[in-house]
């Protein structure tokens, strides 16, 4: 691709919902998506009713405070609840309880391979209901789930520093990582559990433009890269004609890869934005900070400098194995006491990674090694059998080793084909098909 | 004597010393609740009430009938807050103050004719009719609790339930000459309340004599784990602080000189006189001017109402917002414009700042004064159709109770003086420092034994 003129300006806003037992602001319990029916997991409160009111879920509020300290990020000590309003069905009190000039955390960043990218702010809201479209007796009708109406919403707004669409995807895939890492979402984008907008424009000397547009619907990362690849070529396009695209919002139509307007944004909306009477201001303390500062686990990023360093692992290998804090730190365990027994670690992580070991978590370090150790030697008394069985192949089909040896490469099928069943269960069919070209070769 | 006359405090007394029957009492309140229809007391009569009562006859309010302003949300029963768009609306769970109340024993009786929404001082805005003064019908009872004034003054409940954003419990005592007290803000739980102005909303009891408000506060106090604004403090035995010595309580006389008729305010300062013949230290004193409350609390209260009535979209409930009265809309439309972009600084936020000026102004005042006294209302009830055509009715009406409501002081409203002629009354306001309802029972308490009005 040849290089544009333009520079791309793109930030990113991310919403992710966090996996607290209750709601954000009522007792209810937080699990829309295993909901067995519409609206089981609903009280007055969430469901907006007169006279209900909000309790801010503790738990919640330590989560967003401490993805603001994995990210670097400042901690307003005094913070507060702010009313956000607008009218739309799945919303039932008119206005949503968000964060408006107060959030949580404020200044923090992630680090990419493309450099820094500075996190605005971080703040805490409550999700919205569900509209279901539906057709009943012969009515097409409009239906309002409230299961997922007040689950704990951590938004982390980015400035506007990212450079390139592959940037915009690691930005989401590190954060996404902390997240799971540290258990607070399973931030699985097919269920909404996270969701991606982008911000993107263009401009010549780097400089903000005077446009942006908003791409929202975008349920992957590599959608994000393919909707800021096509945006770029599109504005592109559009400021090569002097003209200077729309201030718009764009969805994302995966099918046919394009983004397409949804919604015109010349005019600011106007939220009437202002404290939220109901909940008293957020007061922390510099203590109770440091407290949940000391509760953090060892990030990914050190973990990973760290078996890369000690065990040569790839980086493809580390990032599959960084899932949650828990399981990671037991695996730290199990890696030093591996290498200390004698075992091939970095053999021992490829093979956990392409599910040729299952490895129980919940059993000791010394189990885990015996159990390795063991299927070890079936695996040498495997290579063992394998080898025999291909020498005594070859041996009785003399005449088709002659036809492979002149060229018909198709019969390895063949020979594949008459080893098969004799083979054991688990047996490494590579390492079968290796062994098996070898002889044939020789 | 007609048993639906007695105190709530006799009543739990006689009944416990078998003096007459809770059937009986539901007798001579069921009469009155009939006789006095066309005061338009309630919108909803508790059909249940006699069968719950004699439930609850062993528990410490044994039962007896009290009477709930319609912006309370009762279980299985109708609660309009006096607006049509909540015309068919039966609320799936009880208040916290109602559950309360009847987990003391105390019946629902009936919900109370308020202004719609509760916004208003007179009861005119209720979507179902005004309400008249039980004291002189050509009069209004004031609100926005006037159903729930009325109720008490007519003997059609031992004693009720109000809210207050801003003068709502007092103002209708005060026309109705009975005792209205509005707590801290945070003592008793909003939940289940229709929100008017969530940040000052104070339910609370009105009731025939002050002992009785000592103790139906008592059962309505205390931190509800459901109203992140309730407070956790421990709630005091407010009973305690009647039949107590007055001696020494020093005592502001506030907004003495903001214009009121000079009639009632030499009638006022006569009744105040007595305070001293107890023993307490009465002194006029400077504060802060009340008008500047009437901006503040048109904009703060404008601009919640717009929030908390954004709900109400006609998806649920059954109707839509074209049942919405002219009051409602005229402070929605004033509260959205107030929160809107480049105006919220304008307004939203210095109303903010004067509201502070008045939470410092009070502080000094408390350093010097145990409490602060002043008028309810700057005159007798209103006529009927007063209000009308009137857009700061309330505000005026208030004004002289709208600075301790902004700032969620306590206050009491105790009636000080009857017009032999027209049967209406005047009332003291007294105000407390936070959390101290205690000191304010205790004078009104007093005063009220000294004046036998």
């Amino acid at each position: 691709m040849k290089k544009s003129k333009y520079k791309l300006i793109c930030g990113l806003e991310i919403h992710v919902e966090l996996a607290t037992n209750s709601k954000m602001f009522c007792g209810c319990k937080n699990d829309p998506f295993e909901a067995l029916e519409p609206n089981c997991y609903t009280c007055p409160t969430c469901l907006g009713m007169p006279g209900a009111l909000p309790v801010p879920n503790r738990r919640a509020i330590e989560w967003t405070v401490k993805l603001g300290l994995v990210t670097n990020s400042k901690v307003n000590l005094f913070s507060k609840f702010d009313r956000k309003h607008y009218n739309y069905p799945d919303l039932p009190k008119g206005y949503q309880i968000s964060q408006y000039d107060l959030p949580f955390c404020y200044q923090g960043k992630i680090t990419t391979s493309e450099g820094d990218v500075t996190i605005t702010r971080i703040h805490l809201e409550e999700d919205t209901g569900k509209l279901l479209h539906k057709t009943i007796n012969g009515q097409k009708v409009s239906l309002v789930d409230f299961n997922r109406s007040g689950v704990p919403l951590v938004e982390i707004v980015s400035e506007p520093e990212i450079t390139s669409a592959k940037q915009a995807a690691e930005y989401g895939r590190k954060l996404r990582q902390l997240v799971r890492y540290l258990g607070f979402s399973q931030a699985n984008m097919e269920r909404g559990e996270m969701r991606l907008e982008a911000n993107i424009s263009l401009s010549l000397n780097g400089s903000l433009p005077n446009y942006k547009v908003e791409v929202k619907n975008i349920n992957s990362f590599r959608y994000l890269e393919q909707a800021i690849e096509y945006e770029i070529k599109r504005q592109a396009k559009l400021l090569d004609q002097g003209i200077t695209p729309k201030q718009e919002t764009r969805g994302w139509d995966h099918i046919k890869g394009e983004t397409f307007p949804q919604r015109s944004k010349e005019t600011a909306e106007d939220y009437r934005y202002f404290p939220d009477p109901d909940i008293p201001p957020i007061v922390l303390t510099e203590d109770q900070v440091k407290a949940w500062k000391k509760e953090l686990p060892t990030l990914p990023d050190i973990v990973a400098k760290r078996w890369q360093e000690r065990f040569d692992l790839p980086e493809s290998v580390i990032n599959q194995l960084l899932t949650t804090n828990d399981k990671v730190a037991k695996l730290n365990r199990f890696f030093g006491k591996a290498q200390k027994a004698g075992l091939n670690v970095k053999k021992v992580a490829h093979a956990i990674v392409n599910k040729k070991f299952d490895l129980d978590y919940q059993m000791p370090c010394s189990k885990i090694i015996a159990k390795w150790q063991e299927e070890m030697a079936t695996e040498v008394v495997d290579n063992q059998v394998i080898d025999t069985l291909v020498k005594d192949l070859v041996q009785t089909h003399p005449e088709e080793v002659k036809r492979y040896q002149a060229g018909e490469k198709r019969l390895l099928g063949f020979f594949l084909g008459q080893l098969r069943p004799k083979l054991p269960p688990k047996a490494d069919m590579r390492l079968v098909k290796e062994t098996l070209e070898d002889l044939l070769q020789s | 004597m007609k048993l639906n006359q007695l105190t709530l405090t006799d009543a739990i007394k006689g009944l416990k010393e078998k003096k007459f029957s809770l059937s009986e009492i539901y007798a001579d309140i069921n009469k009155v609740i009939a006789e006095t229809k066309d005061l338009n007391i309630y919108l909803t009569i508790n059909d249940k009430a006699k069968d719950q009562a004699s439930k609850q006859s062993s528990l410490p309010l044994a039962g007896l009938p009290i009477a709930v302003k319609d912006n309370f949300l009762t279980k299985g029963l109708r609660t309009t807050a006096s607006s049509k768009v909540l015309d068919k609306f039966i609320p799936p769970y009880e208040s916290t103050v109602t559950q309360k109340i009847k987990e003391a024993g105390g019946v629902v009786v009936g919900k109370t004719n308020l202004d719609a929404w509760a916004h208003g001082s007179s009861t005119e805005t209720s979507d179902y009719g005004r309400t008249l003064n039980p004291r002189n019908p050509n009069h209004l009872p004031g609100g926005s609790s006037g159903g729930s004034a009325a109720a008490v003054a007519a003997d059609a409940a031992l004693a009720a339930i109000g809210s207050e954003t801003a003068g709502s419990i007092r103002q209708p005592a005060a026309w109705c000459g009975i005792v209205g007290l509005k707590p801290t803000y945070g003592r008793v739980s909003r939940r289940g309340v229709i929100a008017m102005a969530s940040s000052t909303d104070s339910p609370g009891p009105m009731t025939k004599t002050v002992a009785d408000a000592a103790l139906l506060l008592n059962h309505i106090s205390g931190h509800d784990p459901y109203d992140a604004t309730s407070s956790p403090k421990n709630v005091p035995d407010f009973t305690q602080a009647l039949n107590k010595s007055v001696q020494n309580l020093k005592v502001g006389y506030i907004y003495h000189d903001v214009g009121i008729d000079t009639n009632i305010v030499n009638i006022f300062e006569k009744q105040l006189k007595k305070l001293e013949e107890v023993g307490v230290k009465v002194e006029k004193a400077a504060a802060f001017d009340p008008h500047h409350a009437i901006g503040v609390y048109t904009i703060i209260q404008r601009a919640e109402v717009s929030s908390n009535l954004n709900r109400y979209d006609g998806i649920r409930y059954g109707h839509d917002r074209s049942y919405f009265g002219d009051e409602a809309k005229k402070r929605i439309m004033l509260g959205t414009f107030a929160l809107s972009k480049g105006y919220a600084d304008k307004y939203y936020l210095l109303a903010q700042k004067v509201r502070t000026l008045f939470k410092q102004d009070f502080k000094k005042l408390f350093q010097k004064y145990d409490l602060l006294i002043s008028l309810t209302s700057p005159g007798f009830a209103k006529k009927v159709g007063a209000s009308k055509g009137q857009a700061a009715f309330g505000e005026l009406e208030d004004m002289l109770l709208e600075p301790s409501s902004i700032v969620g002081l306590p206050g009491i409203n105790l009636p000080v003086y009857r017009d032999p002629e027209t049967n209406l009354y005047l009332g003291a306001n007294i105000v407390a420092n936070y959390w101290d309802e205690e000191t304010m029972i205790k004078l009104a308490d007093a005063w009220e034994k000294e004046l036998k009005i």
